[in-house]
């Protein structure tokens, strides 16, 4: 029997504005734009389907403004989109649209079914909270409320994401770059999320503390088989961890194959475009 | 015996969408058959076509038409040029193995890890994959100080045997090989050598590219040319 995706999502459409008729007519990479010339309306994602299989991680890459985080806000529900379906495998059998269910519903599938890792730790991070505190405050939300057992949960997340036990009780504003995203990774598995998504994780961190972060992103994905959505623009953190990759342009997917596959071969004329620019 | 791999009609046309739809020829009319327990060459001069071939029936490049038939314990026979990309990921973690030229690895990624990893991936335990991996790293004389370095710092070769152990322990049904003695020396060809034997009499059926004449005729069963992208059969010089 085939294996059935943890996430499916289908023809997932966000736009910021109020729309037209001819909105994705007009835009798209042949045209090279997402913004609609007749009313102005930014076409963030249009047309999206995508699957995901549990314990994989699956690439998207872009240029900025492609759509890729937009894609990734709709997943975790700080975006609605204005159209399409995503049903996970384990919420209600796979059978019912998470797009349609209920706020209380989506909160629960956050806290319970999620783990988000922003590029921006303050996104993600109450910064002026001690980092025990950030990871109970995920804890809490997902039903955990023995103080005990949620102090042993966030020393066995710290020794699991690296960062020194003794700075349990400390403040993530007085960390570094790389230890507030170890941070955050520790916050987002709190709730062993059978799906986790990374956004721009390692842009802005120097080489070393991005090698550690890959590296625990690596290690996270081959011990607990947490299938992840790895967002970047960087192709050879894409081709490092994932398997599959997505390429994004104009808010549209443009080629989607395995990894090799869309770096060595490319078929889409962006993308052969994006892969000729590496360094 | 049971042909593994069966190669008909194949060929691969690069489109080069920025030069004006450009076409360039990889490999044409590319026919041959392998049967279980088979390791066949393949030689020819730079650019000839010899790693598009390789490249196509490890679908890192997307033939343009033609059918790669393998023959897979776990699905059956498949058409490698077009399965979709969830059946491609599960042939090559269980049953493909493929040797590059050059090792990629994740910058902070120790030795041991790399190989012990690609038996997880394959559903083995932990402390059997361990065991495994240093016995697979010992044959290939890779100094046990430097298991739990990174292999960004090794050598050429180092690295070259490092690719090797990780292809072969997971001792595929298939094994594509790109140069896999390019970077060593003679002493270090000896345990590659072992090891092909090895896998050919366990069944693993074989395909590499070869510069290397004098190692190649003592390990393959047949060769074939690849000249301006066509394929013809010769014997073992």
């Amino acid at each position: 029997m085939k294996e059935q995706p943890l996430l499916k999502v289908r023809n997932l459409n966000k736009v910021y504005g109020r729309g037209c008729t001819q909105c994705l007519a007009l835009t798209g990479p042949a045209v090279d734009s997402n913004i609609c010339p007749a009313c102005n309306t930014i076409i963030a994602c249009a047309g999206i389907d995508l699957d995901v299989y549990a314990g994989e991680i699956i690439g998207i890459v872009g240029e900025s403004g492609s759509g890729k985080s937009t894609l990734i806000k709709c997943l975790c529900f700080d975006e609605m989109p204005d159209a399409g379906e995503a049903y996970l495998q384990n919420f209600a059998a796979g059978q019912t649209n998470i797009f349609a269910v209920s706020s209380q519903k989506k909160r629960w599938l956050r806290n319970h079914r999620l783990g988000i890792v922003y590029q921006n730790p303050h996104l993600g991070l109450r910064l002026d909270s001690s980092c025990g505190g950030n990871i109970a405050e995920k804890l809490i939300a997902a039903d955990w409320y023995h103080v005990g057992k949620i102090r042993t949960r966030a020393k066995e997340l710290l020794k699991k994401t690296k960062l020194p036990l003794e700075r349990l009780d400390d403040l993530p504003k007085n960390f570094s770059g790389g230890m507030q995203q170890r941070v955050q990774i520790a916050k987002a598995l709190a709730n062993n999320p059978p799906l986790l998504l990374l956004d721009e994780v390692t842009t802005g961190l120097d080489v070393s503390v991005q090698a550690q972060i890959l590296d625990l992103i690596r290690q996270i994905q081959q011990r607990l088989g947490i299938a992840m959505i790895v967002v970047s623009h960087d192709f050879a953190v894409i081709r490092m961890l994932t398997e599959r990759t997505l390429v994004m342009k104009n808010g549209r997917v443009v080629e989607s194959g395995l990894t090799d596959q869309v770096m060595e071969d490319p078929q889409h004329a962006y993308t052969q475009l994006l892969i000729n620019s590496m360094l | 015996m049971r042909v593994i791999l069966k190669v008909t009609d194949l060929c691969k046309t690069f489109t080069l969408h920025r030069l004006n739809q450009r076409k360039i020829i990889g490999c044409q009319n590319i026919n041959f058959t392998v049967q279980q327990g088979q390791f066949i060459g393949i030689t020819g001069k730079s650019g000839a076509g010899k790693t598009t071939v390789l490249k196509c029936i490890y679908r890192t490049y997307l033939p343009s038409s033609g059918s790669i038939v393998f023959n897979s314990a776990l699905q059956g026979e498949i058409d490698l040029a077009q399965s979709d990309v969830q059946q491609i990921i599960t042939v090559r973690r269980q049953e493909i193995g493929y040797i590059a030229q050059f090792l990629r690895v994740l910058p902070q990624m120790t030795a041991l890890d790399l190989v012990v990893e690609t038996l997880l991936a394959k559903g083995d335990h932990q402390e059997q994959a361990v065991q495994q991996a240093r016995a697979m790293l010992r044959h290939f004389q890779i100094p046990a100080k430097l298991w739990d370095a990174y292999p960004h710092t090794f050598s050429g070769g180092e690295k070259l045997r490092l690719n090797l152990a990780q292809a072969m322990i997971k001792r595929p049904r298939l094994l594509l090989l790109d140069e896999p003695t390019a970077a060593l020396d003679e002493q270090s060809k000896a345990p590659v050598q072992e090891m092909i034997i090895e896998l050919k009499k366990s069944g693993t059926t074989m395909v590499g590219i070869f510069h290397d004449l004098a190692f190649m005729k003592d390990v393959v069963d047949s060769n074939y040319q690849i000249s301006q992208g066509c394929f013809k059969e010769v014997g073992i010089a």
